[in-house]
């Protein structure tokens, strides 16, 4: 940015330079420049001259409307970004509250306006004031080094209209300015060396190589787990199967099961009643004493666990099952009807175990219902399917009269 | 304008203005009081000794940082019932400090109160390097500072997204935003001073430094036009910032639920409270500055004097939000609010309660007494006692609200560990090396403005597109 100033025939007029004592005449001069229809020039203060820059007839610059852009970019992408982010893509509940109102989101929005007006404001004012600009024929001028400190200048730029180096001089002084020169481009142009700009091109080049492997790295369909940096979950303070640990008297992490205690497996005696097993294959007859109360306690049971999917009736189409088809859930498979015959024909030991341990979708429910009451749902199911296809004729003797008269009641 | 040999520019008489710069100032001597400070070839030994002394102290800082990341955040004193302690105490009194830069160079700027000018690039600096000390502790109080980024909105593996409206996220976006605001105001006020350093430059180097810093200004009518407009519209903008940052602030304690903490006061008290002490520590460091670069012709006993009006004036606020709390406390009849103030006052904490009281409500009353505003360190005594008082606001907002709330079972004191010690202390080691750093290589006083405001540098008529009033 510094050159040595330079007399020589040689080097290229750049302008001329002009000084002046006081911003005042500074003024003069740069209004009068603008009179007789200069255009490339321009007045030099160590501090900013009000009034200067309308002399010289120029328009006012358009930065507050870049700012004004910018603040109104920053308003519409905070409210897009809040909206789209907590309301739709991840939608927050919280309290109740609505997944977006404005008095919420003011805060962000505000800063947001902020941010990208200040940011316009000084970005703005590098591109219309064409900085950085680290390379200038004035700079090679040393008598334009006190441009900063206390004097005052008027450069013409060679390439103005009415540029005359003696007619222009003349006027300039005519103006009132303590001295003119001629300036020059430097003699040589201070260039980036070409190496330079290579390595720096390479390197560059080089830089865009890391981020391109880790998003070949991220994108890319592995069968291992993905390398990550945060390794917090990786590493955890805990005792494994075999380890040593100086806690206990033996040294093993692994602690021996209490004096008493019985493996899960080791307590089945019954496999009918246990597992609805005989000889391995599924039981053919239900292990618990029928009675009314079973019964009972079986529809009671059935309603609780078993109705959300299959229905009060067991035809598979229970509210969770309606549910899932009226949101056209991909993976849902609907329950089997009770009805079907495959079903039908199974023994109640497959019915048992299927309750136990769950069958394509359905999952299994040996935690949560006892074996009695499993057996219960058992005999419950069976009196369901029974119950679809039955006649007059399955009914006890005794009850034929009394259930048809209650079902001509209920009829009328 | 006739030139004034007078040393005291206090004066009230409102016949004649007191000149905003003493001595016999032109434009030459302003450039080479401000830029000999950063030309000479050694600075004076005291220099060295206090850089030497900050930097060791801000060493305790990053050592205190350095543990903590590594080892957890049980090294703090933060336990429950007290989650927020120190850190969240020194984050708020740091960013309050960081308030009077901004007020100073944007607020006074879009009053026309020309006097700041010799005194904002200096107040900047220093908002610049407290939001740079207040960063940090909510960083590493996070626990996992690694995973800070999780803060940024960015589409990633969780298919998450920050919640946008916890006030602990406008927190940060606020503080970020002030703090890019700070800076970019702070570097565009500094350019053309940053070109008279490179065009008095004597060697290569200096010549190179400062000439990529000033980005090849020259001064011409059309960059002052538009360098003017920026400078006006930053003013604009950051004036709500700074009015806005601490509010958000405050909503970190305001929005939540506990007694103590859930006030509407809570905005407008801790803006004043920042600004406050922002003014009070201006006045800390300005004082022995002006002392020792020789700068009381520019930075005047009227500047001072009229930041100790401001200290005044934002004290009587800072005292009737202090009333106005113990009085709604007691008129809106909750017994868990009325608990949490009765307990500020006379509770376990009471100690720190009335030393905030009379550093930041009694003391400063001297400054009615003009002899008090004028006299240099008894006013740096009661600027200290204010940085001292805010602090303790601080303190007894957070840790007196959250060791006694709802529950008698779960109350506990607070302890703070030797590491919040050393991050307190390190924090303004780590604001001094910084201060020290700025004195001595980047302009101290915004030549620029100054000149502008020289009695001959006055030009009578106004440039209307910038719509100014040089009254």
């Amino acid at each position: 940015m510094v050159s040595t100033e330079t007399k020589s025939d040689t080097t290229r007029v750049a302008g001329i330079l002009a000084e002046f004592d006081t911003a005042e005449t500074l003024k003069h001069a740069a209004s009068g420049l603008h009179e007789a229809g200069y255009a490339r020039y321009e007045a030099y203060s160590p501090f900013p001259v009000h009034g200067l820059y309308k002399a010289m007839g120029r328009r006012r610059t358009i930065l507050p409307v870049l700012v004004l852009g910018g603040g109104m970019t920053g308003c519409l992408v905070a409210l897009l970004l809040q909206w789209w982010t907590n309301a739709v893509d991840y939608p927050y509940i919280i309290s109740g509250k609505p997944l977006f109102s404005l008095p919420a989101n003011i805060p962000i929005t505000f800063e947001f306006i902020i941010l990208l007006g200040a940011l316009s404001a000084f970005g703005g004012v590098m591109v219309l004031n064409n900085l950085p600009e680290l390379f200038h024929p004035l700079f090679g001028c040393s008598k334009f080094r006190r441009s900063t400190t206390d004097a005052f200048f008027i450069g013409v730029d060679v390439d103005d209209k009415n540029y005359d180096e003696t007619e222009t001089a003349d006027l300039l002084r005519g103006l009132g300015a303590t001295d003119v020169q001629i300036y020059h481009h430097p003699q040589s142009e201070r260039r980036i060396p070409g190496i330079v700009t290579a390595v720096a091109s390479l390197l560059v080049a080089l830089a865009l190589l890391p981020p391109l492997g880790i998003a070949l790295v991220r994108f890319a369909p592995k069968s291992q787990p993905r390398i990550h940096l945060v390794t917090d979950m990786d590493h955890q303070p805990k005792y494994l199967p075999q380890q040593y640990s100086p806690l206990f008297e033996d040294t093993r992490a692994m602690r021996p099961p209490l004096p008493g205690t019985i493996a899960a497996d080791a307590a089945i005696d019954n496999t009918h009643y246990q597992l609805g097993q005989v000889d391995g294959k599924p039981a053919n007859t239900i292990p618990i004493t029928i009675t009314a109360q079973a019964m009972q306690r079986g529809r009671e049971r059935y309603d609780i666990f078993c109705a959300t999917c299959h229905g009060l009736a067991g035809d598979g189409d229970g509210i969770t099952s309606q549910l899932a088809f009226e949101r056209e859930e991909p993976k849902w498979v609907k329950p089997l009807s009770f009805y079907n015959k495959s079903v039908v024909d199974q023994p109640v030991g497959q019915l048992f175990q299927t309750i136990s341990d769950g069958v394509r979708k359905m999952p299994g429910y040996k935690s949560q219902i006892p074996v009695e009451d499993r057996w219960a749902i058992v005999l419950y199911v069976r009196a369901l399917q029974k119950s679809r296809n039955a006649t007059i004729e399955d009914v006890p003797e005794e009850l034929r009269k009394h259930l048809q008269t209650e079902t001509t009641k209920s009829l009328n | 304008m006739t030139a004034i040999v007078d040393n005291d520019n206090t004066t009230q008489d409102p016949s004649r203005r007191a000149p905003l710069v003493l001595g016999a100032a032109d434009c030459a001597t302003v450039t080479e009081t401000v830029s000999r400070i950063v030309e000479r070839p050694q600075p004076p030994l005291a220099w060295y000794v206090a850089l030497v002394v900050s930097a060791g102290v801000s060493g305790l800082l990053f050592a205190a940082v350095g543990y903590l990341i590594v080892t957890g955040i049980g090294v703090l004193g933060n336990n429950s019932p007290v989650a927020w302690g120190w850190p969240i105490v020194n984050f708020v009194f740091w960013i309050g400090i960081g308030h009077a830069g901004t007020l100073i160079s944007a607020i006074l700027f879009l009053f026309r109160q020309r006097w700041r000018t010799s005194i904002n690039r200096f107040a900047e600096a220093m908002t610049v390097f407290a939001v740079a000390c207040a960063g940090i502790f909510p960083a590493v109080h996070v626990g996992r500072i690694w995973l800070v980024y999780w803060l940024a909105p960015y589409p990633n593996q969780m298919s998450m997204w920050p919640n946008f409206r916890s006030p602990l996220l406008w927190d940060v976006v606020a503080i970020s935003t002030y703090g890019t605001v700070s800076v970019l105001f702070w570097y565009l006020g500094m350019i053309p001073d940053l070109a008279t350093l490179r065009d008095r430059a004597q060697s290569q180097w200096r010549r190179l430094f400062y000439g990529l810093l000033s980005l090849g200004w020259r001064g011409s009518a059309s960059q002052w036009h538009r360098f003017e407009w920026a400078y006006l519209l930053l003013a604009a903008l950051a004036t709500p910032l700074v009015l806005s940052v601490h509010s958000v602030v405050s909503f970190d304690f305001a929005v939540s639920q506990l007694p103590g903490w859930h006030t509407t006061v809570l905005p407008p008290y801790f803006v004043a409270g920042a600004i406050f002490s922002g003014c009070a520590m201006v006045i800390t460091l300005a004082v022995p500055a002006r002392a020792f670069f020789g700068l009381k012709d520019l930075i005047t006993m009227r500047h001072l004097e009229n930041m100790n009006k401001l200290i005044l004036g934002t004290s009587l606020l800072v005292g009737y939000s202090y009333g106005i709390e113990l009085f709604m406390a007691w008129y809106g009849g909750n017994p868990y609010e009325f608990f949490a103030f009765a307990n500020r006052a006379m509770g376990p904490y009471a100690w720190a309660y009335w030393l905030m009281v009379i550093c930041n409500v009694l003391v400063p009353q001297l400054f009615w007494f003009k002899s008090i505003r004028t006299s240099p360190w008894i006013m740096w005594i009661i600027a200290a006692a204010v940085n001292v008082g805010m602090w303790m606001e601080r303190f007894v907002i957070v840790v007196a609200s959250l060791a006694r709330d709802f529950l008698p079972s779960s109350w506990g004191m607070f302890r703070p560990s030797v590491v919040d010690v050393m991050m307190l202390v390190g924090s303004f080691g780590l604001f001094c090396t910084l201060f020290l750093l700025f004195c001595r290589f980047l302009p101290m006083v915004a030549m620029a403005e100054v000149k502008g405001v020289l009695p001959h540098g006055d030009v009578p008529e106004v440039d209307s597109t910038i719509g100014g009033n040089d009254s």
